[in-house]
C-alpha cells in the first residue's frame, strides 16, 4: 500500500527524533504509524491544550518501545513542539526511549516493560464506568508483547466486566526482537484466542487508512464485551531495507548516512 | 490483625467513595458487607496478581484509592515488576495489604513464607512499608491511609489477640514509637516482634537489666532521627524482626547509622531469619524457634552486647 503525504510526514518526524537521539526502535514504530494516525485524526477525543481533561479518551501505548510513533503524532497534534522531537533520549529530554506519564503531555502510562498496558487499561475502563463517564479506553500492544501472561489475565477480566468501553489493538507485524513470532512463540490462532477470551474481534490492514477508519467507526463491536482489533502490519513499513528485517527492530549508534538513507525513502 | 485491616477497608469505603477493594481469590465471605453495600467498589479478580496490580494502578490514575489484598508472597514476588512499574514509577496511592508476613503460613512451606518482603518492597522508590504490631495499631494505621499520596505496603503479622500498642502513642506513618524507654539497652523492633521484645524486656528487668523498645512500625520512610535519639544513650541495641536479616529492619538501622552515626554501629546486633528458605513446617512459633527468634535468643543477644 502506498503511503500518502501525511503518513510520510509522521514517519519523517520519527526520523527527526532518531537523528537527535542517534537511536530508536525504527521497525516497531513504523508498523504502527497508520494506527496512531487514524486514532488521533478520527477516533480519540482529546485536547492538547488540556491533556488531562476528564472527558478525554484514554490511549495507552503498551508497546512502549514504539514511542517514537506516539511522540510523532503527539507533536503533530500540538501536545508539545515538533522541534522537541530532536531531543529524543538526551539527558534532560522529556522524550525517553520509552514513554513516561507525567513527563510527556498526552502519555497516559509509563510503559516499556511489556504486558502492563492492558491490565492498566482495564483499571481505567472500570474507573470510567464507576465515574459514569463516556470516555473510551484504547490500548495498543505489540505481538511479541502478548507472550506475556499478564495480558491474558487482564483479557479474562475485561470480558468478565463486560468492558465495552475498552478496545485492545494489536500491532501484528509478525516479528519480535529475535525473529518471526511464528518461530519464537507462535501466537496463532490469534483471532480465535482473543475471541475465546471474550473479545469481539476483527482484523484489519494496519496500514490502510480507510479500512482503519471504517473498523474504528464500528466500535464498540458489542455493548456487553470488550473489542479487539488485530492490525496486520509490516515491521519497518516504508523503509525497504528495514521491512521485515529484525535487525531494524532497534538501532543504536546511527550515522548520518543511516539517517539520510531513511529520509531518502520518503 | 487481618480481620481488622479488612474491616477498616469497609469503614474507609463507607466514608470515602474513592476507596475500592481488590482481592485475588480470597476465602469465601471476605468483606461481604462491602460487597453487599457497595458492590461496585468490591472486586474479586481471581488468581492474577500481575493484572490486579495493573488494574489497581489504572483505577488510582483516575482518582480511586485501591486496597489490594492477598497473600504477601503473591503480592511481592509474583508481581514485583507490576509493583515497581505500575505503582512505584507512577507513584500511585495503592495500598497492598499483605497477609502472612514472616512465618505465619509455617505449615504451608517456603512458597508461602514472606521472609524477604520488607527488603524487596523497601528497595522500591516511592513505596512506604509498614508493619503494625497488633490489631489496634492496624486500625490506627489503616484509618490514616486515605490521603497518603504514594503506594503503601502493609505487612500483616500474626501475634494472637494480644494488644500492646497504646492509643496515646497514636500512629503517624514514618514516625517511630518508643514503647518503653531503657537505660541499659534498646530493642528496635517491627511488626509483631514488638510483642516478643516487650516480653523479653520484662524478663530482663527481673534480672535488673533495663531495656527499652522502639517500635518501627514504618520501615520506609525510616524515622532516622527518631530511632537514633532512642538508641544513642544506651550501651546495646538489638534489632528484632520476623524477616530475613538481609535488607530488613536491622539493615535499615545499620545503613542509617553508617551514614549518620557510625559511632553507634558497634553496639548493634541483629536478630532475624537466617539467609535461607525455611526447611521446616510446624507452626509459626516452632519456626520462630527454629530460626532463633525467641526470648532466649533476644536475651542472649542483648547480654552479649552489654558485655554480660
Amino acid at each position: 500500500m502506498q503511503m500518502d503525504d501525511r503518513s510520510k510526514l509522521l514517519r519523517r518526524y520519527v526520523i527527526d527524533a532518531m537523528r537527535g537521539g542517534g537511536r530508536g526502535h525504527l521497525g516497531s514504530s513504523m508498523s504502527m504509524i497508520e494506527i496512531l494516525r487514524v486514532l488521533y485524526d478520527s477516533v480519540l477525543k482529546f485536547d492538547p491544550a488540556n491533556p488531562k481533561s476528564l472527558d478525554r479518551d484514554r490511549f495507552v501505548l503498551s508497546k512502549g518501545h514504539g514511542c517514537l510513533a506516539l511522540y510523532a503524532i503527539l507533536a503533530d497534534k500540538g501536545f508539545f513542539p515538533i522541534s522537541e522531537l530532536e531531543s529524543f533520549c538526551r539527558p534532560t529530554s522529556r522524550l525517553g526511549g520509552h514513554p513516561e506519564r507525567g513527563k510527556v503531555p498526552g502519555v497516559e502510562a509509563s510503559t516499556g516493560a511489556l504486558g502492563h498496558g492492558l491490565p492498566i487499561a482495564v483499571g481505567l475502563a472500570i474507573a470510567m464506568r464507576l465515574q459514569k463517564r463516556n470516555s473510551r479506553v484504547f490500548v495498543l500492544t505489540g505481538d511479541g508483547e502478548i507472550n506475556e501472561g499478564s495480558n491474558w489475565e487482564a483479557g479474562m477480566a475485561a470480558a468478565k466486566h463486560k468492558l465495552s468501553n475498552l478496545t485492545v489493538m494489536m500491532d501484528y507485524n509478525k516479528l519480535q526482537s529475535y525473529g518471526k513470532t511464528s518461530e519464537v512463540l507462535d501466537l496463532e490462532p490469534l483471532v480465535d484466542k482473543w475471541k475465546s477470551f471474550g473479545f469481539v474481534t476483527h482484523e484489519v490492514d494496519g496500514h490502510d487508512v480507510s479500512a482503519l477508519e471504517a473498523i474504528f467507526k464500528k466500535l464498540p463491536f458489542s455493548d456487553s464485551a470488550p473489542s479487539a482489533i488485530i492490525c496486520h502490519t509490516i515491521k519497518g513499513k516504508g523503509f525497504p531495507f528495514a521491512e521485515g528485517n529484525p535487525e531494524w527492530h532497534h538501532k543504536s549508534g546511527m550515522t548520518e548516512s543511516d539517517i539520510q538513507q531513511m529520509y531518502d525513502c520518503l | 490483625m487481618r480481620k481488622t485491616a479488612l474491616d477498616c477497608v469497609y469503614k474507609l469505603g463507607k466514608i470515602d467513595e474513592r476507596v475500592v477493594f481488590i482481592g485475588s481469590d480470597l476465602g469465601p465471605g471476605v468483606l461481604d458487607k462491602m460487597k453487599t453495600e457497595f458492590p461496585q467498589r468490591f472486586f474479586m479478580e481471581g488468581v492474577s496478581e500481575q493484572y490486579i496490580v495493573g488494574m489497581a494502578a489504572g483505577l488510582a490514575m483516575e482518582g480511586f484509592i485501591p486496597y489490594v489484598n492477598t497473600i504477601a508472597t503473591f503480592l511481592t514476588r509474583r508481581c514485583y515488576e507490576q509493583v515497581a512499574v505500575d505503582l512505584c514509577i507512577h507513584d500511585l496511592p495503592v495500598r497492598l495489604i499483605a497477609n502472612g508476613g514472616g512465618g505465619v503460613y509455617a505449615p504451608l512451606g517456603p512458597t508461602h513464607l514472606a521472609i524477604e518482603d520488607i527488603a524487596i518492597m523497601r528497595a522500591l522508590p516511592n513505596m512506604a512499608v509498614v508493619a503494625p504490631c497488633d490489631a489496634d495499631e492496624m486500625n490506627r494505621l489503616m484509618m490514616s491511609t486515605l490521603d497518603w499520596p504514594h503506594p503503601i505496603y502493609i505487612r500483616l503479622g500474626k501475634g494472637g489477640d494480644k494488644i500492646v500498642s497504646e492509643e496515646k502513642n497514636g500512629f503517624e506513618l514514618g514516625k517511630a514509637i518508643i514503647m518503653r524507654s531503657g537505660t541499659d539497652g534498646m530493642f528496635v523492633t517491627t511488626g509483631v516482634m514488638t510483642q516478643l521484645a516487650l516480653e523479653t524486656a520484662d524478663l530482663l528487668k527481673k534480672d535488673g537489666v533495663n531495656v527499652g523498645i522502639v517500635h518501627m512500625h514504618t520501615l520506609k520512610p525510616f524515622d532516622s532521627s527518631g530511632v537514633i535519639s532512642a538508641i544513642e544513650n544506651v550501651r546495646a541495641v538489638v534489632t528484632v524482626e520476623e524477616h530475613i536479616v538481609n535488607g530488613g529492619l536491622g539493615s535499615a538501622l545499620l545503613e542509617t547509622c553508617s551514614e549518620l552515626r557510625p559511632d553507634l554501629l558497634s553496639k548493634i546486633a541483629r536478630v532475624g531469619i537466617p539467609d535461607k528458605f525455611a526447611t521446616e513446617y510446624g507452626s509459626q512459633n516452632s519456626l520462630l524457634k527454629h530460626w532463633g527468634i525467641t526470648s532466649d535468643t533476644l536475651v542472649g543477644a542483648m547480654m552479649k552486647k552489654l558485655g554480660g
